[in-house]
C-alpha cells in the first residue's frame, strides 16, 4: 500500500470521530504489524473484494464504545450495542474509502468479534498496517491489509472473495 | 422491528439500516409532526416486507446490508410506489454509487459519518419537500 492509500484511512478515522463526537481523534504514525495480536475487546472486520482484496478491521475497548454510544445519545447500553457500534465504525471507515478507491472497492457487511485475539489472520504475503488511534484517553486501532487484485484474481468467480480468514476455533 | 407512534397528521417513515445504533440515532432526529409512524428494518428483506405492508411516504435507506442491498431495495420500492420520498444514508462515499442511487429514485444522499446537524437538515428537507 502507498502512503497516499494509508492516508485515505487515516482521514476516515479522523472524520469519524470529529463528525460523531465533535472531538477529533489523534492518530499516531502507522506501523507494520508484527506477530503480536492487535485486538481489543470488540473488533469489527470488513472484507474487501473487487479491484482490491483483503480486509480492514477496527478494534476498540468496551469503555470507548460505551462513551461513543453516550455521545450518540444512547442511555441504556449493553453488549449488543457495543458489538453493533464497532461494526458500524469499521463499515463507515471502509465505505468512505470508496471516495478514493472507487465503486469497485467492494465492502462486506461487518463481521464482529468479541475478544479472542488470535482469531483473525490475513494472508501471509500481505503487509498489515496498524493505525493507532487515541480519542480522549481511549486507545483503539485500525488495521488495514490490502492488495490490488491481479488480472487473474480479477476474474469474476474470485472477485467476491475477500482475503480475510477468521478462525473461530482458535 | 417495532413501530413508534408520533403525534401529528400525516406520513409514515421507514428507517432501514443494519445497525441498530444508527436506526435509533435517525429516529431521535425526527422532530417533524408530519411523521406519524416510524417503522424500522435491519436488512433489505425486512424493509420490503414493511414497505409492502405499510406503504410509507418517507424512507431512509442504508446501502450495505445483509440479505438484500439498499440499491436493489430502492428499485423495488420505486416500482411499487414512485412518489416515495427516499434518502440514502450510507458510508459509501463514491460519486458513482450516489449517482446510481439517485437514478434509481433516491431524493437525497447523506454520507456517514453524519453530525446531528447534518442529519437534522437532511431529514427536514426530505419531509418538508414531500
Amino acid at each position: 500500500m502507498s502512503d497516499e492509500e494509508i492516508q485515505v484511512f487515516i482521514d476516515g478515522v479522523v472524520r469519524y470521530f470529529e463528525r460523531v463526537t465533535g472531538e477529533p481523534a489523534e492518530v499516531d504514525a502507522p506501523y507494520l504489524k508484527g506477530e503480536d495480536s492487535v485486538t481489543l475487546d470488540f473488533t469489527g472486520v470488513i472484507g474487501i473484494s473487487g479491484r482490491h482484496r483483503g480486509a480492514v478491521y477496527f478494534t476498540s475497548g468496551a469503555e470507548q464504545l460505551t462513551e461513543l454510544l453516550h455521545r450518540l445519545g444512547e442511555t441504556v447500553i449493553g453488549f449488543s450495542d457495543q458489538e453493533d457500534l464497532v461494526g458500524e465504525v469499521a463499515n463507515t471507515i471502509a465505505g468512505n474509502a470508496r471516495q478514493y478507491f472507487g465503486s469497485e472497492f467492494l465492502i462486506s457487511v461487518p463481521l464482529v468479534l468479541f475478544g479472542q485475539p488470535d482469531r483473525i489472520s490475513f494472508p501471509h504475503h500481505l503487509k498489515n498496517f496498524v493505525i493507532p488511534i487515541t480519542w480522549r484517553s481511549y486507545r483503539s486501532y485500525l488495521i488495514i491489509c490490502l492488495e490490488r487484485a491481479t488480472a487473474e484474481r480479477d476474474a469474476p468467480e474470485l472477485r467476491s472473495q475477500p482475503g480475510v480468514i477468521v478462525d473461530l476455533q482458535s | 422491528m417495532g413501530a413508534r407512534t408520533v403525534l401529528g397528521t400525516s406520513g409514515r417513515l421507514l428507517i432501514v439500516d443494519d445497525s441498530s445504533t444508527v436506526r435509533r440515532s435517525i429516529e431521535r432526529h425526527i422532530f417533524s409532526d408530519r411523521v406519524t409512524k416510524i417503522y424500522q428494518a435491519a436488512n433489505g428483506r425486512e424493509a420490503m416486507e414493511l414497505f409492502e405492508r405499510y406503504r410509507p411516504e418517507f424512507v431512509t435507506m442504508d446501502l450495505t446490508m445483509p440479505e438484500m442491498d439498499g440499491l436493489t431495495c430502492i428499485s423495488k420500492m420505486m416500482a411499487l410506489k414512485p412518489d416515495t420520498r427516499l434518502m440514502v444514508i450510507s458510508a459509501l462515499g463514491d460519486a458513482e454509487t450516489a449517482i446510481e442511487a439517485v437514478e434509481r429514485g433516491a431524493n437525497e444522499y447523506v454520507v456517514k459519518p453524519f453530525s446531528a446537524e447534518d442529519l437534522n437538515l437532511a431529514l427536514t428537507n426530505l419531509i418538508a419537500e414531500a
